[in-house]
């Protein structure tokens, strides 16, 4: 869509009927404005950053942002198409968990590595439907079912090994350790560009298919998008899926880079990924928010602890706290300016 | 808007598009339709008259697919039909636009109108062609929308047309309209009217509801009107006088409007040279009514006129703190109110029932009961809970008094229909025996039996001595109730008529003079959001 | 309400709520007397309860008072995701002021220290409600930011570490005695206090009334902006105390595991009572014994012999179980083919009953049931 086509409406001016009036074409259209607020911030933090310390501004350690964080871009995406329908999914860091050990422990008994990624992936996938399915066809709350999926995939972790499992694979490990070189120097993982291929296929998934339309339509009112005949039933199943399969996936990026599978990874993960989409500027009342906006939410997240390792004397927990003050802004505003729309 | 005028009844010699015979809906111990018949034929606007509770609704949900009659057929263009959901009707060219408006409001204009049928191209949506579509639809509708625009930034009435742009769009045979114009106003009423009927010159058989006589004579060519799950009879629309399509509704309760007439005649005011009970000086808020004096005594009713968005609803809000005032001040008694918000209004003695039912008005999980006690209980406090026995005397009364019903004051205030319900929000500010009682639109989406009940209690209540403050988009009901008349334009007080010589066409004189486009602007951002 | 329908006890019980909750910690406690035949059985020792039930109910004390705040906060339409770090604060406050006290060991210490700290949970629940009734942002997000941010808060006070304290009277709290655990008195304690304070007054339709309708309750004149804020003041004060039980038991506060999971707990609790996330009626006996659940099949995992880590496993199925169970539309699939579901339109009594409404809504066809009985009526309606 073009951007300079979108006309918004004059801030604080009573909508007008039959619009004839001052048609007036800002730039932006008021739904990037989060995004582009995040990416501001982002800019913002990593220009602080620049001045601050030395050896910040480099493309390695951007480069490194997004290999640090493939994973949780992944996990981003996958609860971006989840909150967009109004959902939320908790289940996202056990079922990363999970998947590690699925395919430490497949590997150790001898699978091959393509079956175990297949495995792991179906797993997941099927994980979310099952989650979905409860959800839509039983009508519970999203809240407690992916609860109950949270508690359950951890619980099937510990069924598998209580023990953290080593991952010997031979591919598994040329992929974690292998790097693509770019112009400049700077190196990525294969992980990056699995993470950026996703984002892609979201993106594209979100805005160009019926299937994206129907998670937006859902997400801005359910009655309306099934009174008009959509595919709700299919698209409130569907992103339980994807984010399922998200997870998995996640979960195989994270067993890239630990190399290892154990019931205790991936625990808490599910809050950054929330935190990453909130940032990245989707209501979490649904129907409004961009896949881009939760990869730079990831960054954003990224970068917090950027700082923190190059600070050096700071301790761990500001982190969190950290992430803390940045959510609070970010609803604040959220708040004041949809709360201004209205 | 002149009465009983309607367009010369248009030979019909077509086929009809639809036709349902028999059909019959049972619900566990209610016979929601017994043996109805609708014909719907192409070019032509048929009514669906009744109050509230005759099977309107599930007659339209019966031939949308929403509900399976137990008995019965229905063919669509010769063919029997049975449609699994709303998805199946539509796809047969069966279209509903109903009260509220069901579109997405978070996406665009272009995509609320061809969502689930978007144009493809190279394996994804196409947007370019997607807006050139829909750009289409809407100039053949002569609306002047940018398909690009986010819905939400419109007001309800232009949302409203885009329901229906989205109907015109699938090519639909049958178009309902369910309740399209409970919120618009006399302007956009009359753009909606002009798209019925170009729509019916292309040949779209609609129906059409609405508990809005004048609109029903304007704008039908043909109605059926139901009773309590039966067909009373299908007329002609310009064979039929109002009172004769009134007596068809509501069959031996005729005499209600006569008795509210009875009641009104009365109840003259007794002692309209009191002091004033409230007395507001230049009370305004930015945006929504710029400052405005007014004086209300006791044992009167005021009227407030004016469209939808001429700040009436805005006026009242401001007079009960619901929003807070930037201007002026009020004074109850002779002595300076504070409006720190509702507690304070009702503290001095002021109530108010909200135009906005459900959003507004209504405690939906909790009983008749604690609905009814709940504006008393909040003023006692929670730690001084109305003793069992006064909460069931009360309860009782106004059961009674009202008639309220199902009259078990445990029953769930979210399953009564829509006058009981609003007669329960009447009876949750009567107990805490107001002085002056402001009505935002109390009879708006109720049946004309319920209608008569609550203007004959306002006629009643003033005549006690309580003092009424009384909106209503009918300005016949403003007018026949009202000692004083307000009038408001483009948020604006721009008249006081006194006295009871007033009549509706004054009033309309006075709303309409100004500028046309004036009437459109501002207004409806509260619903629009 | 009292015509002359006989209403069996069977199709009441089979409307209630808490029937299913009830039947599934009946079952949990008789696998456990399968296994351990003396389970039941209760000992007198030094003036002290000891026994299976006793430990249930010791271990359960935190939860449900966690459990307890959380019902009120989800009445409103609220939860609070908050409550975790809050224990985990709440501990490390005390436990760092007492060992760094004049004298570690006095009674004074613990009581400066745990009056800190349980003024800081309040200063926590005020935020809390600022977040939402003030600035009006939805709860899930407003108690996510200090849940986030809580858990560093805790380890900033505490710098990382696992402070232990050797306070015989800070020590009472946790697990002291008084015939009974006094976490579980301070818990039952709670339990009534709320029962009688929220059902004997108005506070309970209030706050049923603000979780239904916001905005009408405000334009009747109800202090809903108050309420919510009182309620998650009170959550975040049942956390503390919670918080207190937690590390005086161990006699240490750890930032880091404080209190870990235990939000999810509780409001596994509360759904398990039969109190709806979507705010409105609300049963606090309900919360009892989702509480009771929840902490017996931890220990009952435990007494199998079973790995303790794979609790959650069967976590995860009774909380899906039982949710499915009070699903109406599971309900009715469960019915389909059997007998129509029943319609009772008028059935139901005012949750705000004037006698002890904590066990009033225990056997009779509760209110909630009669929301969905209709509702699955109307299912059943449209079909």
């Amino acid at each position: 869509m073009k951007a300079a086509q979108l006309p918004t409406r004059p801030e604080g001016a009573a909508p007008v009927a039959t619009s004839r009036p001052a048609r007036r074409r800002t730039p932006v259209p008021t739904r990037f404005l989060p995004v582009i607020a995040t990416f501001v911030l982002f800019v913002a933090m990593f220009g602080v950053g620049s001045v601050r310390y030395e050896g910040f501004a480099s493309g390695q350690v951007v480069a490194n942002l997004f290999i640090d964080n493939a994973f949780l871009i992944v996990l981003a995406v996958g609860m971006t198409f989840v909150i967009l329908t109004g959902g939320i999914d908790l289940s996202v860091g056990s079922v990363v968990a999970l998947s590690t050990m699925v395919a430490a422990a497949g590997l150790q008994a001898g699978w091959s590595a393509p079956l175990t990624i297949l495995a792991v992936l179906a797993m997941g996938s099927g994980f979310g439907l099952l989650m979905g399915l409860v959800i839509h066809y039983f009508e519970i709350q999203p809240f407690i079912v992916t609860l109950a999926g949270l508690f359950l995939a951890r619980g099937l972790c510990y069924v598998i090994s209580v023990e953290s499992i080593p991952i010997k694979d031979d591919t598994f490990r040329s992929i974690a350790t292998g790097v693509i070189e770019l112009p400049g120097g700077t190196v990525i993982t294969p992980s990056v560009v699995i993470a950026l291929v996703v984002v892609a296929v979201a993106a594209y998934v979100l805005h160009l298919t019926r299937f994206g339309r129907t998670v937006y339509a859902v997400g801005g009112s359910e009655s309306s998008a099934r009174l008009m005949g959509l595919a709700t039933a299919r698209a409130k199943v569907g992103v339980y899926v994807i984010s399922g399969f998200c997870s998995a996936l996640a979960g195989l990026l994270f067993s890239f880079y630990m190399l290892s599978g154990y019931s205790l990874h991936a625990v808490g993960m599910e809050l950054d990924a929330i935190a990453a989409v909130v940032i990245g500027g989707t209501l979490l009342s649904g129907g409004v928010g961009l896949v881009v906006g939760s990869l730079l939410g990831v960054l954003v997240l990224g970068t917090i602890q950027t700082f923190i390792s190059f600070e050096g004397t700071l301790s761990s927990w500001w982190t969190k706290i950290a992430i803390g003050t940045l959510l609070l802004i970010f609803i604040v505003m959220q708040r004041l300016f949809v709360g201004r729309k209205a | 808007m002149t009465q009983t005028q309607a367009d010369d009844l248009r030979p019909t010699t077509a086929e009809p598009v639809v036709l349902m015979r028999g059909i019959s809906i049972e619900f566990p111990g209610v016979k929601a339709l017994q043996d109805v018949d609708l014909t719907l034929r192409p070019g032509e606007v048929h009514a669906l008259m009744g109050e509230n509770g005759a099977g309107k609704s599930t007659l339209i949900k019966a031939l949308t697919g929403v509900y399976t009659p137990d008995a019965g057929t229905t063919t669509l263009n010769g063919v029997q039909v049975a449609f699994h959901g709303p998805a199946a009707a539509q796809s047969a060219g069966i279209s509903t636009v109903y009260q509220e408006v069901n579109l997405c409001s978070n996406l665009s204009v272009a995509e609320n109108i061809l969502l689930g049928r978007e144009p493809r191209r190279l394996g994804g949506i196409d947007g370019r062609a997607m807006r050139a579509r829909s750009a289409e639809v809407l100039a053949r509708m002569g609306l002047d929308v940018d398909p690009a625009s986010i819905l939400s930034s419109h007001p309800i009435a232009i949302q409203q047309l885009v329901a229906i742009a989205r109907a015109v769009e699938i090519d639909s045979r049958v178009l309902i309209l369910d309740e399209p114009t409970s919120s618009l106003d006399a302007d956009e009423v009359a753009e909606l009217f002009r798209v019925i009927r170009s729509l019916r010159d292309e040949g779209v058989a609609i129906v059409f509801v609405s508990h809005f006589l004048e609109q029903v004579f304007e704008i039908s060519d043909r109605m059926t009107v139901l009773r309590n799950g039966r067909v009373v009879g299908e007329y002609a629309t310009a064979e039929l006088t109002r009172l004769e399509l009134v007596s068809a509704m509501l069959g031996r309760e005729m005499d209600l409007l006569e008795e509210i007439e009875r009641a009104v005649a009365e109840s003259a005011p007794s002692d309209a040279t009191d002091t004033p009970l409230v007395r507001v000086t230049g009370l305004g808020r930015t945006g929504a009514i710029e400052p405005f004096d007014l004086t209300i005594r006791a044992g009167e009713v005021v009227g407030l006129a004016g469209l939808l968005g001429s700040g009436r609803t805005e006026l009242a809000r401001l007079l009960f703190a619901a929003d807070r005032a930037d201007a002026g001040h009020v004074e109850v008694d002779g002595r300076p109110l504070r409006l720190r918000g509702p507690r304070s209004a009702i503290a001095a003695g002021i109530a108010f029932c909200s135009e906005d039912r459900k959003g507004e008005g209504l405690v939906a999980d909790l009983s008749i009961r604690d609905n009814l006690v709940l504006a008393m209980q909040a003023a006692r406090g929670w730690a001084r809970p109305i003793p069992r026995r006064t909460k069931d005397e009360l309860v009782e009364k106004y059961i009674e008094a009202l008639d309220i019903r199902p009259g078990n004051p445990d029953a769930l205030i979210g399953n009564l229909s829509g006058g009981n319900q609003q007669k329960v929000l009447l009876a949750r500010w009567l107990v805490t025996e107001p002085r002056l009682l402001i009505l935002d639109e109390p009879t708006r989406g109720i049946d004309v039996g319920a209608k008569a009940q609550i203007q004959k209690l306002v006629a009643d209540l003033a005549a006690g001595g309580m003092a009424v403050l009384y909106i209503s988009a009918e300005l016949e009901e403003v007018v026949r109730l009202s000692d004083r008349v307000v009038v408001l334009r483009d948020h604006r007080k721009i008249a006081e008529l006194d006295g009871r010589d007033v009549s509706v066409s004054d009033v309309m004189a006075l709303i309409a003079s100004g500028d046309q486009a004036d009437h459109r602007s501002g207004g409806t951002e509260r619903k629009a959001s | 309400m009292s015509t002359a329908t006989p209403v069996t006890f069977a199709a009441r019980a089979r409307q209630s709520r808490l029937t299913w909750p009830l039947l599934a910690l009946v079952a949990l406690l008789l696998v456990n007397v399968v296994v351990t035949p003396s389970f039941f059985s209760l000992r007198i020792q030094d003036g002290h309860l000891y026994g299976s039930l006793i430990d249930i109910l010791k271990n359960g004390a935190p939860t449900l008072l966690i459990a307890l705040g959380m019902t009120l906060v989800i009445a409103t339409r609220g939860i609070d995701l908050s409550v975790g770090a809050i224990v985990a604060i709440s501990g490390a406050v005390t436990c760092t002021y007492i060992a760094g006290a004049p004298d570690p060991t006095s009674a004074s210490a613990a009581i400066i220290g745990l009056s800190m700290a349980l003024g800081l949970c309040v200063l926590l629940g005020l935020w809390n409600g600022f977040l939402v009734s003030v600035l009006g942002i939805q709860p899930i997000i407003a108690t996510l930011v200090l849940m986030t941010a809580g858990r560093g808060i805790a380890m900033l006070v505490t710098d990382g570490q696992i402070i232990t304290v050797t306070n015989p009277a800070y020590r009472q709290i946790g697990a002291g005695f008084l015939v009974l655990p006094i976490s579980i008195l301070i818990s039952l304690a709670v339990l009534a206090a709320v029962a009688v304070v929220t059902r004997r007054t108005a506070l309970g339709m209030l706050i049923e009334s603000v979780g239904v309708n916001p905005e009408a309750s405000r334009l009747a004149g109800v202090q809903a902006r108050t309420i919510i804020w009182t309620v998650y003041v009170f959550a975040a004060l049942c956390a503390g105390v919670a918080g207190l039980m937690i590390s005086s038991n161990v006699s240490a506060a750890d930032a880091n595991n404080a209190g870990l999971w235990i939000e999810m707990d509780a409001i596994l609790a509360v759904v398990i009572g039969g109190t709806s996330l979507a705010g409105g009626r609300y049963s606090l006996t309900g919360t009892l014994v989702g509480a009771l659940i929840i902490q017996t099949l931890t220990t009952t995992v435990y007494t199998a012999g079973i790995a303790p880590e794979i609790t959650l496993l069967f976590k995860a199925v009774v909380v899906i179980a039982v949710c499915l169970l009070q699903s109406p539309r599971a309900r009715a699939a469960l019915r389909r083919g059997k007998t129509p579901p029943p319609v009772v339109p008028d059935a139901g009594t005012p949750s705000a009953a004037p006698d002890l409404g904590v066990l009033a809504d225990v056997p009779g066809p509760v209110a909630p049931a009669s929301t969905s009985s209709s509702h699955s009526a109307q299912k059943a309606g449209q079909r």
